[in-house]
């Protein structure tokens, strides 16, 4: 820091040292506060600058001494010193006292200097601070309302607790002052405040004070009282403090006409979080910021534009008004390309969002995202990525030759763009592709070196969406092998070449000489190089034997890389033991990859259009990506719509795309191609079995530990999905919602399968089910089950994050039940989840909770809340689970209250379909801790006598009646508490049928 | 909301630093720049100086080209705009609206021009404590004010109020207007002459292909006035809008419809001083409005529909062999011929490996200006309906360059006395009726400027 005050110094020394050492010698004559008006720029030029040359040593010294000083003139000018000083880096806080000692004066000018001294200085300070506070007290009653605003204004910034003690008092008579400068400024002061200490601010009654000044008079005064309501409202998301009701939006819309354009801008955005009651309502806002589309702030324009486009969302398709609101939003979409090159690219952004919710609104606008060749490289990409968004059968001859004439310009990122953009075209608009195709030749005929990878790159693309089509251009592509040096685009000609090995003469030639350099190359070229020599030797067996040994051995011997071992391994043993199956894997058709491309997933693009205008929609993340703590972190989402015609694209139907619907496949980003590559090569997982090892190494206590360890193993080994995907460092938000996730679902059941058949001792415990799907819960999926392990009942639940951000801050809590349920420690989530992650969690559980009875018996009411909100959901706990270790009574015992039990609460059953004799059924139940005591045998029937103890001491004694050949079970069960056998009958039936 | 705001100058050097929001410069940002391990630690300056210092090094210094105006660097967002040579930067750490940013941010340099002309490196440094005095006004907590320099200037004056004491008439009249619904303008303005200058400004744009089809075109127009007038007079402003034209047709005679129907233009969209009332412009499609005082940008429209292209340009390259070109370019007006073009000037680029350039032209100057890569050919004054003519012979330096030369668009400026869009003024009518002055009474002047925004031809 002091390196940069000295570097400062130099500079201005250098460049008119000279003129500078006059004018500190004629100090006197023009002194800094000369009176003249109109030519201020002269009258400062000699007095200000030289403040940034003082940085001699012992200055402050002699700082202190001018502070001092009696000469007003003198003091103000230092400060003017130490304000410069501290602009520039400089510690100057041993000055504190003496430029407090400043404050006292009734020179507007010297007082600012002082307060923005104090705002510096003040936390690290906060003993001597107070010395300001009187001051502070006394200018909040100054006649001058330009003083009393700035006293409060700037003691909200003084951060320092004691401070903040005694500014309630003038805040509060701010609050309701006459003038309405004064009360615009305290509004804000009270969000000051509320950031320093949230507690205050609520226990002194401010925020209803802010509240009233949502009627104030004066729209300013409300512009101000919206933005810090906003502000304090982020930090409390589930407190209904911006109370928006229709009477406060109706407030908030006639101040909207009235007030400075940065207040609209407060104003817009806050409308955009309330949520009208239904299309009527919405009609008449959007109505009513519609004019705001015409002003000359993009910022009050793009936020009219987010009002707009959520409260379409509950207007009905078929109403004129729709598409006369979509009508209106394009001009002055369009306008805004024609603002300064900051805000066009932020416009860009959100055109792009824009475009991808509603095409419609700009698809006559293809011409106004030609790039122009002054623009900003920033804003010639983000142009690119619209022209493709918006190319159709109607304009891509246009948008073909601006692309062609792209590829041309000089910026490298974006020729290749304009490139990949090209190949986009080819597969989004089928009557084009031909075209698209001899472009691409064209600009390979070029010979620019990166201009021909990036045509490889989209080429292999094109052939992946038109198979056997435009395979003569293959030798065209075969001359360029030589130059491409990048691995994604070598990799994408090692795909070509093996996939259509069978029409390339030299196949073997040209794959060889990739791999005599197989260890210097990337990994994503040696799997690429792998996968293509296993396809060429499926095609050609006879010639390539040698080939496919060499790469099979150079890929399972020679590498460090596990995942080119692995699939070099299964390659390796596929061959070897069925040679056809390998064939099927290998040469499986691939799935044709769809147009829509790089195509926001639908509920972070909803939740982005709620951002428009801010950063989230510049950067395409979500605000709980970029901000810490709790602010903004809020998910916000449309709201649904009210129309006819409308359900069918509308966002609750959307998020549950992931089962129903057919997802659109994605073209990788250059990311995530690995991972795609991947994908191609796996077969679907279901064909291949579990592999045998998991339920041999499962023990009881271990279970928990290689539960969670092995689902996620499994999962992503042979789903190849969301969790393979980020582990190749996908962003998480480009991660398309492709995959259905039935896949793992499926996995887990196969595995509990498995856990449960290895272990016959172990208590039963029934298979995993969903308990909270996704789409009630934000994003958050819950599947469980409970187990009695050990003695101990546990609740497992795998959490699954299915939305787009991180989940963190899980809780639970249990309604009141029949059984006294409630969980014996906190959730245990120690590491927030990420997007398409999903953790193992056993809960264990106690039963000295609240007792309720509940109807079904077994009923659980559960609350599970994280970071996002609070979600409810109901399951029913299977009663074997209760049942505890010294259910086993004496024999006499039994005898005696089984005589003693009256007959009336005795109940029968039939289990149906059960083949298991008497001994296996004892020792199953047993596990669940049902106790065998005596066995007899009547004419070919076992009978079985059986006991049972609850956790709340109820005992359940019970007949079991096994005939060898009959599957029909029939079992009487006799218990104090008659409302308990069904349920008990329940469980028999789970416990012996699995 | 903004968390900080930073000037620069080229070096990066800090010239001004206003810190709103103590969120800003914690924690993650220490870790990037080296700086900061040398000096001595100090608690809050040096939080301070964490995100001032991320900015430089990530961003001032970076090696390559700024990628994006909005750089996201651990957890921090910045967003830059440049004047000259000196950096503005905003910080914040939350989810800002980014649009107001920048457009503060770009209010900001109006506000310092308006007060101390160009925004120089000497200029920053010469009035730092007014532009902190600015800061702490038009911007609260990082939320911005009122930054309408017309209502600025009436109390932030680095004079001090100390000297003469406003009566308490004059302070409220300052906070009235500072917070009022016309902010814009104060009350009590009185003129001896009533006057008003309209310039409508039209910047016509052009993109055509080398066969001279037009790939798109458009007029970006602004109407910028001038207004000397007393009180608070509440204007009206009419144009040949076509919306409005038709309307008026409806209701009398088709003849007149029919006539003025072939001079009204298509006006895509228009954005407006945020004095205009835009509910009455939304409903009624009239621009009714109170004036600020003095200069002052009233409206910008945009148009696509029969422009009026001043200039049409011919070019002709051809490649004979590798180290010659023949370029022949030929320049057509298309206007009337009473009325005269003025600055006009042709950039024809060259290639990279140009070696030398012989020049004829029937009218101009031309010269091969080898620094920029291009022929600059310009011509004082062209009439209308008129065309000339330029040939070049560029040599070439042999290159074993494979690239082959971009072709960078031919690109033109000039300025016509009248709008490309065919915008008439109709009227503009100025009503005050506390004043005893009337519409009649004030002086109008009207102004029709067309100049080149980004006119190119392929080639």
């Amino acid at each position: 820091m002091k390196a940069d005050v000295d570097v400062f110094a130099n500079v201005t020394q250098s460049k008119d040292g000279s003129k500078n050492r006059v004018w500190e010698g004629t100090k006197a004559i023009t002194a800094p506060c000369s009176p003249v008006t109109e030519n201020r720029q002269f009258g400062s030029k000699m007095t200000d600058s030289k403040y940034f040359t003082t940085t001699k040593k012992g200055e402050i010294f002699e700082l202190k001494a001018e502070l001092n000083s009696d000469k007003k003139e003198k003091k103000k000018e230092a400060v003017k010193k130490v304000i410069a000083s501290m602009t520039v880096g400089k510690d100057v806080s041993a000055l504190f006292p003496d430029v407090v000692n400043c404050m006292q004066t009734d020179n507007l000018e010297l007082k600012k200097l002082v307060y923005l001294y104090l705002m510096n200085y003040a936390k690290s300070q906060p003993d001597m601070a107070i010395m300001a506070v009187n001051t502070f007290v006394k200018d909040c009653e100054d006649p001058n309302p330009l003083i009393r605003a700035l006293a409060v204004r700037t003691m909200g910034c003084i951060r320092v607790d004691k401070i903040t003690e005694y500014l309630c008092e003038p805040l509060r008579k701010c609050l309701k002052d006459e003038d309405p400068y004064v009360r615009k400024t305290a509004a804000v002061c009270v969000a000051k405040l509320h950031d320093i200490n949230a507690q205050l601010v609520e226990d002194q009654g401010f925020l209803d004070t802010l509240k009233d000044l949502i009627s104030d008079s004066n729209p300013m005064v409300v512009a101000n009282a919206v933005a810090a309501l906003s502000e304090i409202a982020e930090s409390h998301p589930n407190s209904n403090l911006l109370d928006l009701n229709p009477q406060t939006i109706n407030k908030l819309l006639t101040a909207l006409n009235e007030c400075t354009e940065w207040g609209q801008i407060f104003i817009l955005d806050c409308l955009a979080n309330y949520t009208p009651r239904d299309d009527r309502e919405s009609q008449s806002i959007c109505e009513r910021v519609t004019p705001r589309l015409s002003h000359a702030n993009s910022a009050v324009v793009l936020s009219a534009v987010k009002v707009l486009m959520k409260f379409m969302e509950m207007l009905p398709k078929d109403l004129d008004y729709y598409g006369t609101l979509l009508k209106k939003l394009a001009p002055p979409l369009v306008t805004l390309l024609s603002a300064e090159p900051e805000l066009q690219y932020v416009a860009l952004r959100n055109i792009n969002l824009i475009v991808q919710r509603r095409p419609e609104i700009l698809k006559h606008e293809m011409k106004v995202f030609f790039v122009k060749y002054n623009d900003p490289i920033y804003v010639k990409l983000e142009k690119l990525d619209i022209m493709i968004r918006l190319a159709s059968q109607a304009n891509i001859a246009q948008v073909l030759a601006e692309l062609k004439e792209y590829a041309t310009e000089v910026d490298v990122d974006f020729v290749r763009k304009a490139v990949r953009a090209i190949g986009r075209c080819a597969i989004k608009v089928e009557q084009s592709a031909e075209r698209c195709v001899s472009t691409l030749l064209d600009l390979i005929q070029t010979k620019v070196n990166y201009v021909v990878q990036e045509a490889i790159v989209v080429i292999k693309d094109i052939f992946r969406k038109y198979p056997n089509k435009y395979e003569s251009v293959i030798a065209t592509l075969c001359e360029n092998l030589d130059s491409l040096d990048e691995p994604e685009a070598r990799a994408a000609m090692i795909w070509i070449v093996g996939e259509y090995a069978e029409r390339i003469d030299n196949a073997d030639e040209l794959l060889e000489s990739f791999l005599e350099g197989f260890h210097d190359e990337s990994t994503q070229v040696q799997l690429q190089l792998l996968t293509a020599i296993v396809k060429l030797f499926l095609k050609k067996p006879t010639e390539t034997q040698e080939l496919v040994q060499q790469v099979l051995s150079l890929a399972t011997q020679d590498s460090d890389n596990p995942d080119l071992r692995d699939r070099g391994y299964i390659y390796w043993r596929l061959l070897s033991t069925d040679p056809v199956a390998a064939k099927e894997v290998v040469l499986a058709e691939k799935p044709l990859i769809s147009e829509e491309t790089d195509l926001i997933e639908p509920t972070l693009l909803e939740e982005l259009i709620c951002h428009i205008g801010t950063l989230a929609s510049v950067y395409h993340k979500p605000p709980s990506a970029f901000v810490e703590g709790s602010r903004g972190v809020q998910h916000k989402r449309l709201p649904g719509s009210a129309g006819s015609g409308e359900s069918a694209d509308s966002p609750d139907t959307g998020s549950a795309a992931g089962v129903s619907e057919a997802p659109p496949a994605v073209i990788p980003s250059q990311g995530d191609l690995l991972g795609d590559l991947l994908n191609l090569d796996l077969t679907p997982p279901t064909t291949s079995g579990p592999p045998p090892a998991p339920s041999s190494g499962m023990q009881m206590g271990a279970m928990d530990l290689l539960g969670g360890g092995l689902d996620s193993l499994l999962g992503g080994d042979l789903g190849g999905s969301p969790a393979m995907g980020a582990g190749f460092g996908a962003p998480p938000t480009a991660m398309p919602a492709s995959f259905p996730p039935p896949v793992s679902g499926g996995l887990d059941d196969l595995f509990d399968l498995g856990g449960s058949v290895g272990m016959p001792m172990g208590a039963y415990s029934p298979p995993k089910s969903i308990w909270l799907p996704a789409m009630k819960a934000k994003g958050l999926e819950i599947s469980g089950t409970f187990a009695r392990r050990a003695g101990v009942i546990q609740m497992e639940m795998t959490l699954t994050n299915k939305a787009m951000s991180i989940m963190t801050d899980f809780a639970i809590q249990f309604n009141r039940n029949s059984f006294g349920l409630a969980p014996a420690g906190p959730l245990q989530v120690l590491t927030p989840v990420g997007p398409n992650q999903s953790i193992e969690v056993a809960l264990p559980l106690s039963t000295v909770g609240p007792v309720m009875k509940m109807e079904p018996l077994t009923n659980l009411q559960v609350a599970v809340k994280n970071n996002i909100d609070v979600f409810y959901f109901s399951s029913q706990y299977p009663i074997s689970m209760l049942f505890v270790e010294d259910g086993k009574m004496e024999r006499q015992v039994f005898l005696a209250t089984w005589k003693d039990i009256p007959n009336d609460n005795e109940a029968q059953f039939q289990i149906k379909d059960c083949h298991l004799n008497s001994d296996a059924a004892s020792s199953k139940l047993q596990g669940s801790n049902v106790f065998t005591i005596a066995k007899r045998t009547v004419e070919g029937q076992d009978m079985l006598y059986q006991s049972m103890k609850l956790t709340n001491g109820i005992w359940v004694l019970a007949e079991l009646r096994v005939q060898a050949g009959n599957p029909n079970y029939t079992v009487s069960l006799k218990c104090r508490a008659p409302e308990v056998s069904q349920c008990v009958f329940q469980s028999y039936e789970a416990m012996l049928k699995n | 909301m903004i968390g900080g705001l930073f000037i620069y100058n080229h070096k990066g050097e800090v010239l001004i630093s206003r810190v709103y929001r103590d969120d800003i410069g914690e924690a993650g940002l220490k870790a990037e720049q080296p700086i900061i391990s040398r000096s001595v630690p100090k608690p809050v300056s040096c939080l301070k100086r964490n995100a001032v210092d991320a900015f430089r090094v990530n961003v001032i210094h970076a090696r390559q080209q700024v990628r994006s105006p909005v750089t996201n660097i651990a957890r921090t967002s910045f967003f830059h705009v440049k004047r000259s040579n000196i950096w503005l930067a905003a910080v914040t750490k939350q989810n800002v609206n980014a649009t107001m940013v920048f457009e503060f941010l770009y209010k900001m340099c109006d506000v310092m021009s308006a007060y101390f002309g160009k925004i120089s490196e000497e200029n920053v440094k010469n009035n730092f404590v007014l532009i902190y005095e600015l800061l702490d006004e038009i911007l609260d907590f990082g939320y911005p004010q009122n930054s309408e320099t017309g209502a600025l200037k009436t109390f932030i004056t680095q004079q001090g109020i100390k000297s003469q004491v406003p009566t308490k008439e004059e302070q409220s009249q300052i906070t009235s207007q500072v917070t009022g619904q016309i902010g814009w303008r104060r009350e009590g303005i009185k003129y001896r002459r009533n006057e008003l200058f309209l310039d409508v400004l039209e910047s016509v744009n052009l993109l055509m292909s080398p066969q001279g089809q037009v790939l798109s075109a458009h007029v970006s127009g602004r109407v910028v006035m001038k207004s000397y007038l007393s009180g608070m007079p509440e204007c009206k402003f009419g144009m040949n809008d076509k919306i409005v034209i038709d309307k008026q047709g409806k209701g009398g005679g088709s003849e007149e419809a029919a006539k003025s129907g072939k001079q009204s233009i298509a006006i895509d969209d228009c954005t407006f001083h945020q004095c205009v009332r835009l509910s009455k412009f939304d409903s009624e499609r009239s621009i009714s409005f109170i004036p600020p005082d003095g200069d002052y940008e009233l409206m910008r429209y945009r148009t696509t529909k029969d422009i009026i292209l001043p200039f049409r340009v011919i070019p002709l390259v051809r490649e004979v062999g590798r180290t010659k070109l023949e370029v022949k370019v030929v320049i057509k007006s298309n206007f009337k011929s009473s009325l005269l073009a003025q600055k006009i000037e042709v950039r024809i680029p060259t290639p990279l490996n140009t070696s030398g350039v012989q020049l004829i032209c029937m009218k101009g100057k031309a010269k091969y200006k080898a620094s920029e890569n291009a022929i600059v050919w310009k011509i004082k004054r062209m009439a209308g309906m008129k065309e000339s003519q330029i040939s070049a012979e560029i040599e070439l330096l042999p290159t074993n360059d494979k690239k082959k030369w971009a072709r960078p668009p031919i690109s033109m400026n000039f300025e016509v006395p009248f709008a490309p869009s065919g915008l008439k003024v109709r009227y503009l009518k100025v009503f005050e009726p506390k004043l005893n002055y009337s519409d009649h009474d004030v002086i109008k002047w009207v102004r029709y400027i067309g100049r080149s925004g980004i006119y190119e031809t392929r080639c």
